[in-house]
Parts: C-alpha cells; sequence; structure tokens
C-alpha cells in the first residue's frame, strides 16, 4: 500500500489539518509516514502545499516525484490545478469549488472548472457551503477530507479516531461537526461516483 | 522507546532535551525556528529548567551558548543560514576557544529560496571553521546525531554544526527516542585560559584545532558516513544529506547497481572517497546546496577524474535537489504528469487583510510623492512584502538592520531625504547600531520602525524590542521631539500623513513608529480568549 498525496491551498486556509488527519490515521494504521510542509513567507496568503506519503514500507524521499501522485486534495480549486505535474495519469483531484481570490488576475470561475472536468478523475464539492449549512463553517475542510477518503485505502473509523483525538481539546460539539462534515464529504464521493 | 511523529526540527530540539541540554539560544529563521519553539513549548524541557528565551540576534545566541558552555553545560544555537553570517565572529572564533560543555551549532539552510534572500551552503562555514559537522538524511538520523553531536563536542572539545536544509526541518516522520541523559554539573574549565584568545594563547588553541583534523576525519570515516558497494562499477554515486533519499526513492526495491557513499559527517572522509574513485569509472555527486563535495574531490585541475554533479551541468548549478532531478542525472526517464493549465495565475504571498503595514505604507508613499520615487530602504521581515504589487513602497532588502545604515550611506551620497523601514524585531536584532551611526552623523534619515509587537514573518514569536523602541532611540540619541508614535489606521490617515510630511522636512534623523499589533497575532489571541470564556 502506497499513497502519495498533494494538499494545496492558500496559505492560512489550514490544509495542514488535513494533513494532521490522515498522519493520525496512517500512524494509528501501522503505516509509514512523511510529511512535507510549506513555513514561512508563502503562509502570507500564497500558494501553499503539503507532499504527505503513507506507505506500508519504509519511505524514502520526504518530497513526492513529479508524475507520481495518487492524488491532490485541493481546498481551492485554481490551486488543484497547479500541481497537475505532479499527479500520475491514474491519479485523483478532490477539490473545493469556492475560489479564494486574493489577487486581481484571478480566471473566471467556469474556465477553471472546464479545466478540473477535463481531469479524468476527478471529484468536486462545494465544501464551504456544506459546512454553513451544517453550522460549522470552519469544517471545510473536514468535508474535503471526507470526500477524499474513499481513496485514501485508510479505514473510515481510523479518520474519525483522528479527528477526536485532534479536537479532544475542543470538546464534543466540534468533534461531533467534524465528524458529521467528514461523513457527508464522504458520502457526496460515494455518490458522485 | 517510545516512538514520536515529529518534524526535522523537532526531532532535533527533542534529542538535544533528551542528550541533556540545558539551554537553547535562537533567534527565529525559516526553516529553523520551530526547533526553539519545540523546547519552548515541551513540558519535559519546562520540568527540566531548561533555558529558551528568544535571543536579540544570532550573534548575541551564539555567545550566550558559549558562555554556557565555558560554565560546562550542554547547548544548542539554532539558525537559518544567513543568520551564521550575523554569528559568524563567536562561530569561528568559539572553533579556536573549543568547548567544555558540549556545543551544537544548527544551521539550516533554505536551496530554492523559499524564505530566505540566498542559498547559501553552510557547510562551508563549517569547513572554514574546521570543526566537524553533521549533516542528516531523515528525521530519525537527525534525532540521534544530535546525541553524538554533543559527545564529539565534549570528547574533542570543539563545536559541532548540524547542518539541515528546509525539507528535512519541515518535513515529519515518525523518530524513535533514546533514553534520557541528565544534564551536566556546573564545571569550569580545566584551563581557565581556554577562552581567552589572546595572539599568544591563540596560537596554541588553534595548534590543538589543527592537531584535531585527523581525528575528526577518522570520527567520520568510521560513524554516519556509510559505504554501500555495487557490482556495476561504471558509476559510483556520494550522496550527500537528503540527497540520499532522493537517491532511493528512485530505486523502489532499493537494490543500487552502482557503489554508494552515504555522506552524513565532515570533514569529508577520505578512505571511502579514495575508494569510490579507484573502483568506479565516473563518480556523481549528489548534494543540497552548493557543489562543495564536487568541488573538494575534483580540485581546481580535475587531474581526470570524471566527476558528475552541479559544476558540469549533471545537476543544476541552483536551487534544491528533488527525486526527478536525480533521475536525470541518473540518465533514468522521467516522466511527469500534465502541464499547469495556461489560466492558472500565480499568487504570491501578500500583507494580510487588517495588517497594519498596509496603513503605514499608505501614508509614506503619499508623504513621498514630492519627493520622487526609489528612496526607501528596508529590511527582512513581513513588511519586505511591501515591494510588490500593488504598494511598491520599498527599494531595498539586503540583510537584518541594512535599511537604517543603507539610508545613512544613500543620504551621504546626497539621496536626501532618505527613508528606512524597519521592522520592531529587527530593529533590535541589527537596527540599533545603525542608528547610533546615524545620530552621531546627524544624517538626514527619516526611520520607520514599524511595531507590530512580535515577530510576524516567523510565526509570531516574542520580540525583544516589545516596549522598548522609543527608549532606545532615545537612548541612542535621536531628538525626543523628532521621536513620533502614530497609531497606523486608515481613519487616521490624514494625521498620520502630516506626521511623515514634517519628519521627512526636518533635516537630521528622526524616527516614525506605527504602532498597531500584528492581525495574525491579535485574531490568534482574541480566539484564545473566546475559547476561554466558551468552556467557562
Amino acid at each position: 500500500m502506497k499513497k502519495d498525496i498533494i494538499l494545496a491551498g492558500v496559505g492560512g486556509q489550514g490544509i495542514l489539518s488535513i494533513a494532521a488527519i490522515i498522519g493520525l490515521a496512517a500512524v494509528d494504521a501501522g503505516l509509514y509516514l512523511k510529511q512535507a510542509e510549506v513555513h514561512g513567507m508563502s503562509q502570507r496568503g500564497g500558494d501553499v502545499q503539503s507532499h504527505l506519503r503513507i506507505s506500508d514500507k519504509e519511505i524514502a524521499s520526504d518530497l513526492i516525484p513529479e508524475g507520481k501522485a495518487d492524488m491532490i486534495i485541493s481546498v481551492e480549486p485554481m490551486e488543484s490545478l497547479r500541481y497537475l505535474p505532479m499527479l500520475s495519469s491514474e491519479g485523483w483531484v478532490i477539490t473545493n469549488t469556492k475560489p479564494f481570490i486574493n489577487i486581481p488576475n484571478y480566471p473566471a470561475i467556469e474556465e477553471v472548472m472546464a479545466e478540473i472536468n477535463k481531469i479524468s478523475k476527478h471529484v468536486i464539492i462545494d465544501a464551504d457551503k456544506i459546512a454553513i449549512d451544517l453550522g460549522s463553517s470552519k469544517s471545510a475542510n473536514m468535508v474535503i477530507l471526507g470526500a477524499a477518503s474513499l481513496f485514501l485505502d485508510i479505514e473510515f473509523e481510523r479518520l474519525e479516531n483522528a479527528i477526536r483525538s485532534l479536537f479532544r481539546k475542543k470538546g464534543d460539539d466540534v468533534i461531533n461537526k467534524n465528524i458529521e462534515a467528514l461523513r457527508i464529504g464522504r458520502k457526496h464521493s460515494e455518490e458522485s461516483l | 522507546m517510545q516512538k514520536l511523529l515529529l518534524l526535522g526540527d523537532e526531532a532535533i530540539a527533542q534529542a538535544a532535551i533528551d542528550a541533556g541540554m540545558s539551554g537553547i539560544y535562537a533567534y527565529p529563521g525559516t526553516p529553523s525556528t520551530e526547533i526553539t519553539e519545540y523546547v519552548q513549548h515541551s513540558k519535559e524541557a519546562r520540568e527540566k529548567n531548561i533555558k529558551s528565551t528568544w535571543s536579540a540576534n544570532e550573534k548575541t545566541a551564539a555567545e550566550g551558548a558559549l558562555g554556557m558552555s565555558y560554565a560546562g553545560k550542554r547547548t544548542m544555537v539554532c539558525m537559518k543560514h544567513v543568520g551564521l553570517n550575523v554569528a559568524a565572529d563567536p562561530f569561528v572564533n568559539s572553533a579556536v576557544t573549543g568547548a567544555n560543555g558540549g556545543i551544537i551549532y544548527v544551521a539550516a539552510d533554505d536551496p530554492s529560496m523559499h524564505s530566505s534572500q540566498n542559498e547559501q551552503d553552510s557547510r562551508f562555514f563549517g569547513k572554514f571553521a574546521l570543526i566537524p559537522i553533521l549533516e542528516p538524511s531523515d528525521q530519525q538520523e537527525a534525532y540521534d546525531m544530535v546525541h553524538y553531536g554533543f559527545e564529539i563536542s565534549e570528547k574533542y572539545k570543539v563545536p559541532v554544526m548540524m547542518r539541515i536544509t528546509t525539507r528535512l526541518a519541515h518535513s515529519r516522520a515518525g523518530v524513535v527516542r533514546k533514553a534520557s541523559r541528565a544534564q551536566n554539573e556546573l564545571k569550569l574549565p580545566e584551563d581557565l585560559r581556554q577562552f581567552v584568545l589572546l595572539p599568544a594563547i591563540a596560537r596554541k588553541r588553534y595548534k590543538i584545532l589543527l592537531d584535531n583534523q585527523i581525528h575528526f576525519e577518522k570520527e567520520s570515516e568510521d560513524n554516519f558516513n556509510k559505504y554501500f558497494d555495487g557490482k556495476d562499477k561504471s558509476l559510483g554515486i556520494i550522496a550527500c544529506g537528503i540527497g540520499y533519499n532522493y537517491l532511493m526513492e528512485n530505486y523502489p526495491d532499493r537494490n543500487i547497481p552502482y557503489p554508494v557513499l552515504k555522506l552524513n559527517q565532515y570533514p569529508i572522509p577520505r578512505k571511502q572517497v579514495e575508494k569510490i574513485l579507484a573502483e568506479c569509472d565516473e563518480v556523481l555527486v549528489l548534494e543540497d546546496g552548493y557543489p562543495m563535495v564536487e568541488e573538494n574531490i575534483k580540485g581546481f585541475l580535475s587531474k581526470g577524474l570524471k566527476i558528475k554533479g552541479r559544476l558540469d551541468g549533471s545537476v543544476p548549478r541552483d536551487g534544491e535537489l528533488n527525486p526527478n532531478i536525480v533521475a536525470k542525472a541518473l540518465g533514468m526517464d522521467v516522466k511527469i504528469g500534465k502541464d499547469i493549465p495556461a489560466l492558472v495565475a500565480a499568487r504570491p504571498p501578500s500583507l494580510c487583510v487588517g495588517c497594519p503595514h498596509i496603513d503605514s505604507y499608505a501614508a509614506l508613499t503619499e508623504a513621498l510623492e514630492v519627493y520622487g520615487k526609489g528612496r526607501v530602504f528596508s529590511d527582512i521581515g513581513c513588511y519586505t512584502l511591501g515591494a510588490l504589487k500593488p504598494y511598491e513602497a520599498i527599494n531595498s532588502c539586503v540583510d537584518m538592520g541594512a535599511s537604517i545604515t543603507m539610508a545613512k550611506g544613500a543620504a551621504d551620497a546626497g539621496l536626501v531625504p532618505a527613508v528606512a523601514v524597519i521592522g520592531d524585531s529587527t530593529f533590535t536584532h541589527s537596527g540599533m547600531t545603525g542608528l547610533l551611526d546615524a545620530v552621531n552623523d546627524k544624517s538626514n534619515i527619516t526611520v520607520v520602525i514599524l511595531d507590530n509587537a512580535t515577530t510576524g514573518m516567523t510565526g509570531g514569536q516574542d520580540s525583544s524590542a516589545l516596549g522598548k523602541i522609543e527608549f532606545i532611540c532615545k537612548g541612542l540619541g535621536v531628538e525626543e521631539e523628532h521621536i513620533r508614535i502614530l497609531k497606523p489606521l486608515r481613519n487616521k490617515h490624514e494625521e498620520n500623513l502630516k506626521i511623515f510630511q514634517e519628519e521627512l522636512a526636518y533635516n537630521g534623523v528622526s524616527v516614525i513608529i506605527p504602532r498597531r499589533e500584528c492581525i495574525v497575532a491579535l485574531n490568534k489571541k482574541m480566539r484564545a480568549k473566546f475559547a476561554q470564556k466558551d468552556k467557562k
């Protein structure tokens, strides 16, 4: 088992919480893990990515080789396209539809979606809307993770447990909302295939 | 033993705690910051009373650590690569004084300049100082090497350098801990003149350092460097630091047909290098950073040796390594995914919405309109982003503190008024001495000290300048009526503009301090406050 995942977004969107939960679940499953993060200047509203690698064998490189990623999980639609050279021909793109517009030349969102639709294996999900409907606007990342969970080869329960463990200091309400967000994301993927 | 999931930086910190370190000294700088932060947040470190307050700059940090070593305790100094330039004086001279308690300098390099102004390779500094250098290939090795580093530092009474790069510093992996060791007892150096570098003593100390080189080389041959035999001698590979991982990545079954020298410790191990050169037709050197090993082995005249690497173009001359670059250097086919669609726009970092610097720049830029563009010297911090659109408000960013001194030099040359824009933490790091120069010379400059009460770019560490800036300026001799404090807010633009105009017109040193808390720090504080309320 090996999953090489690119997590994409904009600095401040919190892609590292997705990484942390997959990481906890992977360790719980006894898998090896390497995760390269971006700290420093790019965190100020720039494009950010994290290379997350999980495997049942020891992992050599902290960086995923180009053309070998199994999956791009993006919390922002245009950012999902920035890492296409990393994606293998069999790879999945799981992305949020809600654009994060902090540049004057952001392309038309219809054109962005048209590009995403050209990718043979993709799941698009309006995670922000789902999270707001849930009354937990901060859980959008968990909706996206739920949508991606179908392709992760990690038992769903382990992801739920990872949420419990990561948010344990924030109380049951936060935990339950995030688990619900995760489940809705999962269901969305199952139904859209 | 316990297995933890740690960033490379965190593995180094945990190792230092476990190895009996008594104090860590540092100034924040990407990608080194998380080492010290980890110690600051560690319950264990608190219980063990390990000193971990931020230093004003890397030089004061290195000197503090050297004092702790003098007193017989184990200590660590952490900095980004350019921080080592600031600490170069104590760094190089501490190689001559030698250590008493173990001392490790961690230099975190940033090839590809993810968050830096250059990609200098700290291994050259280690070689320059003639001390052992450790370069881990992964997080576990980083952890293990700290223990070993303290041991050899005390065995040979020499400071040791650990050199890491961004991808090790900021990548997370499982790390197995070792048993914890007690801290050293207070113990003075046996020779109380060991640290007195008067020429007569320094000459003796330097000889000791030179005589130890052969021992350092022996340590290199016997510890972290490993030679792996291979049947195919048409090529040999020397893989330094994390270069080894990128090499292994290209052989999924881990069977490399060629001899491989995994190089993680310097001085360069002579025997192993001689062996690989003797038995292989060609040698490929993979190293993150400058071609240091390549250049050393090749020498100026090459002597017929076929060495491949960054110098002959087998590997790009600049930028960090990655698995694909290594694959290409090995002559393998590389198939990458689809191209990035043309519509994907660049998204450079930018000042946050609500950032006080935005309002400061608005007032400064407008006040400068009458004088014309091109006279604002700036510095290292979030406010450096003011160089980009839509602000285009500054004209330089060179090194910590250079804004004030460059403004002075430009004013000396006749560019008046010249303006310096510097952050609070950068000011106490390296700006104060430059301001003294300007005061002593009555330079016609306006110094803008953006006080957001934190070290913002690196994630909000305590600023040494907190609550002290105007008093420092006054103490350095800036006239009190030309120290102006304002609150950078949009609805105060007109009154702030007037202050900028007045001080730009003043022929002498004036200091303007726009003071408003970093918006990220403020939001974080508010969230914590509300979370606390929710609990109640």
